[in-house]
């Protein structure tokens, strides 16, 4: 069972990472990304624009706590 | 042939800023315990990242291209935003600079406090070096098989990854020592960029957009990013000066 768990955490650390919200973040933009790209909406901004905000939501939480 | 150079670009330093790395923890166990075990050990892990590579390589090209950069595209999003997340934190002074020197340091003497060996192979020096290489070349594999499976160049990939290993251990063997004037960090920045533009990209692509300008909007997309990284790390160096400022007048 140990090894197990630590195989699950190893996996979850690789695609993860240090931030879970970054990745739930990621997963809604896809959603989002592939629902109005299938409405024949131009979506083409969107995945640029949800990296971007998670990426600064990120480091300023991380800023905020280490500084 | 633009994608292409930019293809090799990225997995060229991806995999040099990680056999940098690779190369520290095996020098430094080496160095100390002898190079037999190490270098079976290095060999053990070069084996299961050459078969996770031609396994899973080959194997991908069977799945709808629509999928597979989707599937692709999320997860080299996910490694490049925190490839990029700490290259951002550690130039504005919010995380500590990887030093290959210090490391080198203390993998000696962790190595050196360790258990001697008993039998004809030293399970240690085996064990740390495969760990190693293994640990830090899976996510170059992953990247390997990821960007070589979705543009069709497998070959093209392990060359690009295979000629920044052979370049990092040359300079090892002469140097005979951690590599530790490369400038890690902002190898780590660019190659942040390129993985997070690269799965925009491709992930956008997956999901059904349509990119303006088709194949050149990826210049666009590595612009913005790079744009927005060197921005939030101005940022955080701006705020990390007031906080000095603040705490030196109080």
């Amino acid at each position: 069972m140990r090894y197990v768990v630590a195989f699950g955490r190893f996996w979850w650390n690789f695609v993860v990472g240090d931030d879970w919200r970054v990745a739930a973040g990621l997963v809604v933009a896809f959603v989002l990304t592939w629902v109005l790209a299938h409405h024949g909406v131009a979506a083409w901004w969107l995945l640029p624009l949800a990296v971007a905000l998670l990426l600064v939501g990120s480091v300023a939480r991380e800023a905020r706590n280490g500084s | 042939m633009g994608s292409n150079v930019l293809l090799f670009f990225a997995i060229f330093l991806a995999s040099a800023v990680e056999a940098v790395e690779a190369l520290t923890i095996v020098l430094a166990v080496g160095t100390v315990r002898g190079w037999r075990s190490t270098m079976f050990g290095v060999g053990a892990a070069t084996v299961v990242l050459g078969a996770i590579v031609v396994a899973l390589g080959p194997a991908l090209s069977v799945i709808p291209i629509a999928t597979l950069r989707l599937v692709v595209g999320a997860l080299l999003l996910s490694f490049g935003l925190q490839w990029l997340r700490k290259a951002v934190l550690r130039a504005g002074g919010y995380k500590p600079l990887h030093d290959e020197a210090a490391a080198f340091v203390s993998g000696r003497a962790e190595a050196g406090s360790a258990a001697a060996s008993t039998g004809r192979v030293d399970w240690y020096s085996f064990t740390v070096a495969f760990k190693g290489v293994l640990l830090e070349g899976l996510e170059v594999a992953f990247i390997v098989i990821g960007f070589g499976s979705t543009q069709s160049r497998l070959g093209l990939a392990v060359g690009a990854a295979a000629a920044a290993v052979i370049l990092v251990v040359a300079v090892g063997v002469v140097v005979h020592g951690p590599l530790e004037r490369v400038p890690e960090n902002t190898l780590k920045f660019v190659v942040g960029v390129l993985l997070t533009s690269f799965g925009i990209f491709w992930g956008g692509e997956g999901a059904g957009v349509e990119w303006p300008g088709s194949d050149v909007a990826i210049l666009g997309v590595a612009g913005f990013v790079a744009l927005v990284s060197v921005f939030l790390t101005r940022e955080l160096r701006r705020r990390r000066q007031r906080l000095r400022l603040a705490e030196a007048k109080a």
